[in-house]
Order: C-alpha cells, then sequence, then structure tokens
C-alpha cells in the first residue's frame, strides 16, 4: 500500500460531503455532510501521519474530533432552536441571510 | 470734444451745492405719508378682493388725492423755507444693518423730489378720476385702482428715496405696476406678451442698476444720495465713467431710450389711463430723474453724458420716425413719448446747463402727454376701443371737447408758443445747440417731425371726411372723463408759462441739480424763429398729406422703404430677435439637448446600469445559504485551478 | 521531527514503498468501498435516518482504516466518540426533529444541482491531481518506530498532547465547556408567559381548527385493529386522525379494509348484512366487490 491509495480515497470522501452540503436541503443531513468532509480530513492526517513517521498528523486528527464533536453540540442546538420557531429543519426555509 | 467746448460759453459758477440735509420736522415729518396712504390703499384693495368692488375705485381715488393735496402743502412749507434748506431728510427706519453695511430707509425731499411728487400725484388723480369712467364697464376696476396706487406709491418711493437702494425698491415697484397694469387684461394673449417683454427688457436695465449700484458701495462704501455726492469727486475717474454709464443703461431701460425702447410701443397694450399715467408722464421719465438726480456722478465723466446725449438724441429721432408710421393712436402716442423722452435725456447728458429744463420739460410733457393720451383714450371709448386712425376722421363735431383738450396738447407738444411744450422744448433745442451742436440739430429735426407726426394723428382722428366702421356710434366721454383732460388741457396751455416765470423753476431746482446759463452759437431768437419755421414745415406738411387728401382705410402697401422701417418700429424688435433673442434661443435648445441627452443620458444611463447591473447581481444574494455554499465552493475551485496552472503550467 | 531524522536513513535504505502488505490491502478496498458506498448512501437517501445510517457505516470503515494504519487510539475513538456519541446525538435529534423532515426530490434552486456537480468534480479533480503529484512514489514510513518511541500509540499520542501540544488541549477543553453551554443556552426554553390555567387550555381547544374531543381511535370498524388502520367515520370516509402521526408521514399508514368500508356503506343504507353476500364472493371477491363499487359511481377513498 502506499499513501495515494489512501488519499484518494479521502479526496473522494470530501467531495462527496460537498456535493452534499450543496445538495442536501435538511440541516441534520448537511450536518451529517460536514462530518463526513471533516472524517476524510482526519484520514488525510493519519494517512500523512503515517507518510512522516510521526504521530503529529494523528494528534491533529484527534483535535479535528474534538472539535467537530462540539460543532455538532452547537449545530444541533441551533437546528433544533430554528426548529421549534419555524417547524422546519430546511436550510432553505430559514433564509434569514436575505432582507 | 474741442468743438464742442468751444461752442460752450456756460457762466462760470461752481458746482451746484447739493445743500445740507435738513432732518424733518413740522411739516415735513408728512412726507412718508405721501407713500403710505396710496400703498395702504393698495394693499387695502387687493387684500379685501371683491368686497371692496363697489367702492375700490373711490378709495383709490381718493387716496392718490391725499397724496396730491399733501403733496401741495409740503411745497408750500418748503417754499417758505430758505434756499438753502429746501433738502429735507425723514428717516424713517434702519432697513438692513451687516457689517459696515447699513441702509436705512429714509426719504429725501428737495425740490427735484417735491417736483416729480406734484406731477406724480396730481396728474395721477387726474388720471383716477378719468379712470372712473374709462373703466366703468370692467369687472376689475378695483384691482385696477389698486395697481394704480400701487403704482402712485412705488413711484413716489422713487422719488423721494435718500438713496439709490431704496430707489430700487421704488423702481423695482414701478416696474411691477408696470407689469400688472400692461397685462391689466391678462386673458388677452398679446397683453400677457406685452407685460413680458416690459418686464425682461426693463430687467436689462435693472442690471444696470444693480451695477451701479455695486460700484458705489463698492468704491465710496455709501450710496445715498448725499453720500455719494461727496464722494465722488474722490473715486477714478475709469469708475466714474462705468458708474455713469451703468446708471445710464438703467435710465435706458425704464425710459424706453436706444437701445431697450423696444418695450413701450408693446407696453400700449395695457388700458389707456395706464399708458398716459405710467407709459407717458411718470413711469417712463424715472431714467431721466434718475440721471439728474446722479448729476454729480455725470458732471465728472464726460464719455458718460456723450453717451447720454448720443442715446437721447438717436431716441428722439427714433421716436418721431416711428411716430410718423403708425396708424394706432396710441402707439403713435409712444413713439412719440419715446421721442419727447429722447429730448430729456439729450438734456440730461448736457450738464448743469441741461438739468433743468429736462426736468422742466419732463413737468410740461407729463401735462400734455397725459392730456393727450386721455384724449385718444376717449376717442377710443367713443370707437368702440377701435385704435386705428384710419377708422376716424372728422370727429371734431362729434366729440367737441376731446377735440379741443387734444388740440391743446397738440400745440403744446408740437412747440406753439405760449404752450407748455413750446418753452420747455426751445430750452432743450437751445442748449443742446450751446453744448453739443450736432445734438442740436437733431433736436431741431425732431420738433418738425414731431409737428408732422402730430398733425397726422390731429389730422386722421378729428378732422378730413369720416371713414367710421359701420356700426360705431362716435359720442362725446363723460364728464367724469373729460374734467380730467380739461384740467391737463389747462397744464398744457399754462403749464409752461406757470413753471416758467411763476415757478421759477431754474432757480427752483439750481440747488439740487445746479444750473448754468448756456448761450448757443447762433442768436437765440434766430434759434427760436428757425424752430418755429421747422415746425410749421413739418405741421403744414403733416396737413396738406392727411387733412386735406383723402386717408385710405387701409393702410397702403405700396410705401418706401422708410415708411415699412418706421412701421417696424425701425426694426428694434427684429434686431432684439437676431441678435439676443434667436442665439439665446439656440443657446438653450442646445443646452436642453444637452441636458436632456449628454447629462440626463450619462446620469440615467448611470443609473440604469447600475439598477441592470443589481438586478442581475441581486440573483447572486438569493438569501439561500446553499447558494452560497456553492459559490465558496466554487471560488475555491477556481482558485485552485488558476494555482495549479500558475504552478505546473 | 526528530522520529523522521531517525527514520530517515531507513526510508535512504529501504526499496520504494515497504513489504507490500496484503493483508491491508485487502482491508482497504473492502473498507474503502464500503465507506465510499456509504457516502454515497447519506447524500442519495431521501430520509435522515438513512443518511444516519449511511454515514455510521463510513465512519465505521473510516475507524478500521485508521486502525490498519497505525493509529489504534484514533480508531477507538472514532468509534467510541462518532458512531458511538455523535451518531447518537444525530439520531436524538432527528427524533426531535422529526421524522418526517425528508427531502423532497426536487431542487428548488435552479442550477444548483447542476453547478454542484460541476464543483464535485473540479474539486475533485483538483485534490486528486494534488495528491497524484505530490504523493507519486512517496512510500510510508510507517509509525513502528514512532510508536515505539513513547510504547504504545496511545502513550505517543498522550506524550505528545501533553507536551507540544498542551496548549491546544487546553484550548480545546474551553471549547467544549462553552460548546456544552452553548447548546443549553440555545436550547433553552425561558418560559415567558404564564402556564395556561386549565379554562385557558379548555377555551383554546374550542378555538376553530382544533380538535376538542379525543381523536378517534383507529380501526374502530375495522376488521383489522391494527394502529395503522384508520378508522372509519359513520359515512363511510376514513379518519385520517386516527392514524398515529409518525405512521402518517412515514407513509405507513393502511389502506382501510376495503371490507369494513363497504360494511360501513351498508350501515350508512341501513341494510343488513346478509350471508348471502359475502358467502357469494367467495375468496376472490374483493376485486367484484370493488368493481362493483366502481360501476355504482362511487369514489374510491383511499
Amino acid at each position: 500500500m502506499n499513501p495515494t491509495n489512501y488519499l484518494v480515497l479521502s479526496a473522494i470522501l470530501f467531495s462527496i460531503g460537498a456535493a452534499g452540503v450543496l445538495v442536501r436541503r435538511n440541516a441534520i443531513v448537511v450536518f451529517m455532510c460536514v462530518e463526513l468532509m471533516l472524517n476524510a480530513s482526519n484520514l488525510a492526517f493519519v494517512t500523512f501521519a503515517r507518510t512522516n513517521g510521526t504521530l503529529d498528523g494523528q494528534v491533529v486528527a484527534f483535535f479535528v474530533m474534538v472539535v467537530a464533536a462540539a460543532e455538532v453540540v452547537v449545530g444541533l442546538a441551533i437546528i433544533v432552536t430554528i426548529f421549534r420557531t419555524r417547524n422546519s429543519a430546511s436550510v432553505d426555509e430559514p433564509n434569514l441571510l436575505r432582507l | 470734444m474741442a468743438v464742442i467746448t468751444t461752442a460752450l460759453s456756460i457762466a462760470t459758477e461752481g458746482a451746484p451745492n447739493p445743500g445740507e440735509v435738513v432732518a424733518a420736522s413740522g411739516t415735513f415729518t408728512l412726507t412718508a405719508l405721501l407713500i403710505a396712504i396710496p400703498l395702504a390703499s393698495a394693499a387695502l384693495l387687493l387684500l379685501l378682493g371683491r368686497r371692496a368692488d363697489r367702492w375700490g375705485h373711490l378709495l383709490g381715488t381718493l387716496a392718490a388725492a391725499a397724496s396730491a393735496v399733501l403733496g401741495v402743502v409740503l411745497l408750500v412749507a418748503m417754499m417758505g423755507q430758505p434756499e438753502d434748506a429746501r433738502t429735507i431728510g425723514q428717516s424713517l427706519w434702519t432697513w438692513i444693518d451687516v457689517g459696515s453695511f447699513t441702509a436705512d430707509v429714509a426719504l429725501q425731499l428737495d425740490p427735484l423730489s417735491i417736483s416729480f411728487v406734484l406731477l406724480i400725484t396730481i396728474v395721477g388723480t387726474l388720471i383716477h378720476v378719468y379712470s372712473i369712467g374709462y373703466m366703468a364697464h370692467d369687472p376689475d376696476r378695483r384691482r385696477f385702482f389698486a395697481y394704480l396706487n400701487l403704482f402712485i406709491a412705488a413711484m413716489l418711493l422713487l422719488v423721494l428715496a435718500d438713496n439709490y437702494l431704496l430707489l430700487y425698491v421704488g423702481w423695482e415697484g414701478v416696474g411691477l405696476a408696470s407689469y400688472l397694469l400692461i397685462g391689466f387684461w391678462y386673458r388677452k394673449p398679446s397683453a400677457a406678451t406685452a407685460a413680458k417683454k416690459a418686464f425682461v427688457v426693463n430687467r436689462v436695465g435693472d442690471v444696470g442698476l444693480s451695477l451701479a449700484i455695486m460700484i458705489m458701495f463698492a468704491t465710496m462704501g455709501t450710496f445715498t444720495f448725499s453720500g455719494v455726492n461727496e464722494a465722488i469727486g474722490s473715486v477714478d475717474p475709469d469708475t466714474t465713467t462705468w458708474l455713469g454709464l451703468a446708471l445710464l443703461l438703467a435710465a435706458c431701460g425704464k425710459s424706453a431710450q436706444f437701445p431697450l425702447q423696444s418695450w413701450l410701443l408693446d407696453a400700449m397694450e395695457g388700458p389707456t389711463p395706464v399708458s398716459a399715467l405710467i407709459h407717458a408722464a411718470t413711469m417712463v421719465t424715472a431714467g431721466v430723474y434718475l440721471i439728474v438726480r446722479s448729476n454729480a456722478i455725470f458732471d465728472l465723466t464726460e464719455t458718460a453724458q456723450l453717451a447720454v446725449v448720443v442715446v437721447g438724441t438717436i431716441t428722439l429721432l427714433m421716436g418721431a420716425i416711428i411716430g410718423t408710421a403708425k396708424d394706432d393712436i396710441k402707439k403713435g402716442l409712444a413713439g412719440s413719448t419715446m421721442s419727447q423722452i429722447g429730448y430729456m435725456v439729450l438734456a440730461a447728458g448736457l450738464g448743469p446747463a441741461g438739468y433743468v429744463f429736462a426736468i422742466f420739460h419732463l413737468l410740461t410733457h407729463g401735462m400734455f402727454k397725459a392730456g393727450l393720451f386721455l384724449g385718444a383714450g376717449s376717442v377710443m371709448h367713443g370707437m368702440n376701443d377701435d385704435v386705428n386712425m384710419r377708422h376716424y376722421g372728422a370727429l371734431r363735431a362729434v366729440m367737441t371737447i376731446t377735440w379741443a383738450t387734444f388740440g391743446l396738447g397738440f400745440l403744446a407738444i408740437i412747440g406753439i408758443p405760449p404752450f407748455a411744450g413750446f418753452w420747455s422744448k426751445d430750452e432743450i433745442i437751445k442748449v443742446a445747440f450751446a453744448v453739443h451742436p450736432v445734438a442740436g440739430v437733431a433736436a431741431l429735426l425732431g420738433a418738425g417731425v414731431t409737428a408732422f407726426y402730430m398733425t397726422r394723428m390731429m389730422a386722421m382722428t378729428f378732422h378730413g371726411k369720416a371713414r367710421w366702421e359701420p356700426d360705431v356710434h362716435p359720442h362725446e366721454s363723460p364728464a367724469v372723463m373729460t374734467v380730467p383732460m380739461m384740467v391737463l388741457a389747462l397744464g398744457s396751455v399754462f403749464g409752461g408759462l406757470v413753471l416758467l416765470f411763476v415757478g421759477n423753476i431754474e432757480e427752483w431746482l439750481a440747488p439740487v441739480v445746479g444750473f448754468e446759463k448756456a448761450e448757443p452759437g447762433i442768436p437765440v431768437p434766430l434759434l427760436i424763429g428757425l424752430t418755429m419755421a421747422v415746425v410749421v414745415v413739418g405741421a403744414v406738411i403733416g396737413w396738406r398729406q392727411y387733412a386735406m387728401r383723402e386717408v385710405p382705410r387701409m393702410a397702403p402697401t405700396q410705401v418706401s422703404w422708410a415708411t415699412r422701417a418706421a412701421r417696424a418700429d425701425l426694426y428694434g424688435d427684429a434686431v432684439n430677435e437676431a441678435v439676443f433673442m434667436r442665439p439665446g434661443q439656440y443657446l438653450t435648445r442646445t443646452l436642453v439637448w444637452t441636458d436632456n441627452k449628454v447629462i440626463d443620458g450619462a446620469v440615467n444611463g448611470t443609473a440604469a446600469g447600475i439598477g441592470g447591473l443589481s438586478a442581475r447581481s441581486r440573483r447572486w444574494q438569493s438569501g439561500y445559504v446553499r447558494s452560497y455554499a456553492l459559490s465558496m465552493l466554487l471560488g475555491a475551485v477556481v482558485i485552485g485551478a488558476v494555482l495549479a496552472l500558475v504552478r505546473f503550467a | 521531527m526528530s522520529a523522521l531524522a531517525t527514520l530517515a536513513p531507513v526510508v535512504a535504505a529501504g526499496p520504494i514503498g515497504v513489504e507490500p502488505n496484503t493483508g491491508e490491502t485487502v482491508t482497504f478496498w473492502i473498507c474503502a468501498t464500503l465507506a465510499v458506498l456509504g457516502g454515497l448512501g447519506m447524500v442519495l437517501s431521501r430520509k435522515a435516518v438513512h443518511s444516519a445510517l449511511f454515514i455510521a457505516l463510513t465512519m465505521i470503515n473510516l475507524a478500521v482504516l485508521y486502525v490498519a494504519q497505525d493509529a489504534l487510539f484514533l480508531g477507538m475513538v472514532q468509534v467510541i466518540v462518532y458512531t458511538g456519541a455523535v451518531m447518537m446525538l444525530f439520531v436524538f435529534v432527528l427524533m426531535v426533529v422529526g421524522v418526517d423532515a425528508s427531502d423532497s426530490l426536487v431542487e428548488t434552486l435552479r442550477g444548483q444541482r447542476l453547478l454542484a456537480g460541476i464543483a464535485f468534480v473540479g474539486f475533485l479533480g483538483l485534490l486528486l491531481a494534488g495528491v497524484a503529484n505530490a504523493f507519486d512514489g512517496i512510500p510510508f514510513v510507517g509509525l513502528t518506530e514512532a510508536n515505539a518511541a513513547q510504547g504504545t500509540n496511545v502513550q505517543g499520542i498522550g506524550a505528545l498532547i501533553f507536551t507540544r501540544y498542551l496548549l491546544a488541549f487546553e484550548v480545546t477543553s474551553a471549547l467544549l465547556i462553552t460548546a456544552a453551554v452553548g447548546a443549553m443556552v440555545l436550547t433553552h426554553r425561558e418560559r415567558i408567559r404564564p402556564r395556561k390555567s386549565q379554562a385557558e387550555l379548555s377555551t383554546e381547544r374550542f378555538t376553530p381548527g382544533r380538535h376538542p374531543v379525543n381523536k378517534p381511535s383507529p380501526g374502530v370498524y375495522a376488521r383489522n385493529n391494527a394502529v395503522s388502520m384508520p378508522a372509519l367515520l359513520p359515512d363511510g370516509s376514513t379518519a385520517e386522525e386516527s392514524v398515529p402521526g409518525p405512521l402518517r408521514v412515514r407513509g405507513d399508514a393502511g389502506q382501510a379494509d376495503l371490507l369494513a368500508l363497504e360494511e360501513a356503506e351498508h350501515l350508512a343504507h341501513h341494510e343488513a348484512i346478509t350471508v348471502e353476500d359475502t358467502a357469494g364472493a367467495g375468496p376472490g371477491g374483493r376485486a367484484d366487490r370493488s368493481a362493483d363499487r366502481d360501476a355504482a359511481g362511487e369514489e374510491v377513498r383511499p
């Protein structure tokens, strides 16, 4: 095996996640897509760690997980709040960015 | 100039000392009432509106009469004063007080202004009385009297102001009254246009007056008459000349002098009493008053004086020539007015020798020309407001009083002794011969032409065969109209004699305007004889042409170029149109086009462009998070692609 | 980086790439395939719950791949934290938000899918090109030495976290606390209105649009008494409200038994249900009966 395999997998997963963010409207699914992107990057980090023979990449991946967990907590809280007021979890629905 | 100076034989008296201004006390404190009474009456009549319709004309006439009585009282009081204490100042209130700039509303009553006051109020009162009859059937008679009173007030303010700024207020006031009265029948397009024309042309002259006031303030820091008279001596001669020329421009506008003469003929669209009061007797003479009042300035600048003489000479000939060709009786008289004011301006340009006679002629002219206009109004009144003299003829029998008063005015204007015009016009010709012989010859010729056109008018109107329109039944006017005409006829007969020999006008005015006796180069009796001969020749030609022969009912079309030119007001309007109006119109059209296409185009185009751009770019701002995310990702792709290209290509 | 220095001679000496590891290769291809399938499934499935399950699949496969790459600790964390806690959280929230929160297949933004596809291809192309360009021929150094330096992988990571990345670690703790507090603040609902009294509640119940009494229970007139069977109203129509909401939005509500419908019709017309009716129909009578109903001009109710 060589790093390219893992990195190609990581790239594919990241792109799928990105496309999912663009295509899906359910905020929860969008969040899942973001998680997928984070996981793809984690895979890349782990691969880098192995390529370089140091553990730093793994530590960074660990921190990414922590941050992702925090992000999920806050993000889902936001979704719940929006759902309460708007009765919808669609990212198109709360187009608050529009005047 | 050398020729002129040699022709001069001026008695060497010092420049006139205007005398100390004496503060008003006693009777003279009533000066302000002169203006206040007609002004209050005008305000009352305008504010009350229709409620005053029944008695408005009476109030207006009473107000004018009250001013006239007051004027007489003031005259008597002034005659009781010693000669050097006849300049009475009355400061009413401080009008403008800004830093070093102060202007008082202050009046100055002196022999010059009291002469005008009497002319304005007495002739004004007579014309008010006349108008009661003349305007009897006009539904807007009250408004007419309100405007007349407004005019009287403004004109009195003009002649009573003690400084140029306040004079300017009166100056504009009479301009306004003139505008309102020319356009009195504003539903008639020609009247509305004529009013506008008078206003616009007057505005050109007003620029001169405002320039003059600005020059005065800039160089002397004052614009009171006494202050200017004192300070003018130390002013740079060039500035003085420009000041004089600016004042002359103002006078040209107001007095219908060449080259701003064109409005006066059209101003005849107004009711005839207006023509008599404003456009013959008083307002149009304001220019003469201005020049005479500014004698201290003109005495110091020969160039400006010469310009005044040139303007006066040209206008007196122009007016007379125009007068010969007009079939409209009022326009004929208007040409005559121009011509006579030309005489006055000429006299005013002759320096201390002429000022007195300018005013003298102004006063006599005010009487006989008002009488002539009222006579014309009386004729029109009897002829269903037809003004074409070719439709008159043989009216002597049916309008005896009008014929008589008009005839006396006629004799006065052509200068038959001992009628009023003789004394004043003869003096002007005399002085003109003494100071500017060329102008003297022109004045002499003008007298002949005057005799011709006045005889023509007289003959066409009252003599010869009747050429009346079928449905016209000429009749004499009511007494309310004929009495003022008779009074003015008396003035035409005795005005000159009284002013010259009883009133001793030369000495009366000398303290204000100065007086120097000027002797013409040729003997005076010879000059008088010559003048008489010219006048008689003119009158005889006129009589032969229009009384002895048949006058065609239609104006002949096969006429000489001179007649055509005279009928076209010597192309004054054509010149104005070609020189000012057309280029102005082209300029405006170009500017409008530029404004519409270029500026508006740029502005609107920018707006439309931005609007279109925003309408398109608005779609980007859909408010959908996913759109934004998409653009972010696309942007990342583009940036990455560009970086890759730069790095590897 | 010292580790890298020590490994440098090994890299220089060894052949390109470590000894091919057949086990890892097999693992990679299986897990990679499953992970990609899971990702695609997440994006493409309509229902959020399915998406959640698909991403869980992907995450587990990724955990396997972490382990395969000598990242034992991360692999465990991935399973425990991600697949366990985070995905649980997702499912909880889905429960709160409602199972009906499914996307319609119709895209509302014009050109969004096309452009997203373009962006997907472009971005993937760039990434792949970059990876291919940067890692062409670069072998794994391997973590055997790095793990061995502190004993095990966990100890190695722990050493790094508590030495070199201590500050980041501490900051992370602050971040987590903030996130926890933030989530509480966001989801907390202050009672800003007084609690409704019983009178108010009953007044509200009778406002138009509300159902004043108990909703009908399912299957009252149905022979099938399952909860997914709607009740039949006296006029023969089905009472939609009688089926529980989640079943309804999931489309799991059953069709009212046509026989029961017929029964109701008979009742509505005060006709006795005769034996012949049912006997004559026989086992295959259902289709015949519905044909009869169509002939009678009756509308078939769903």
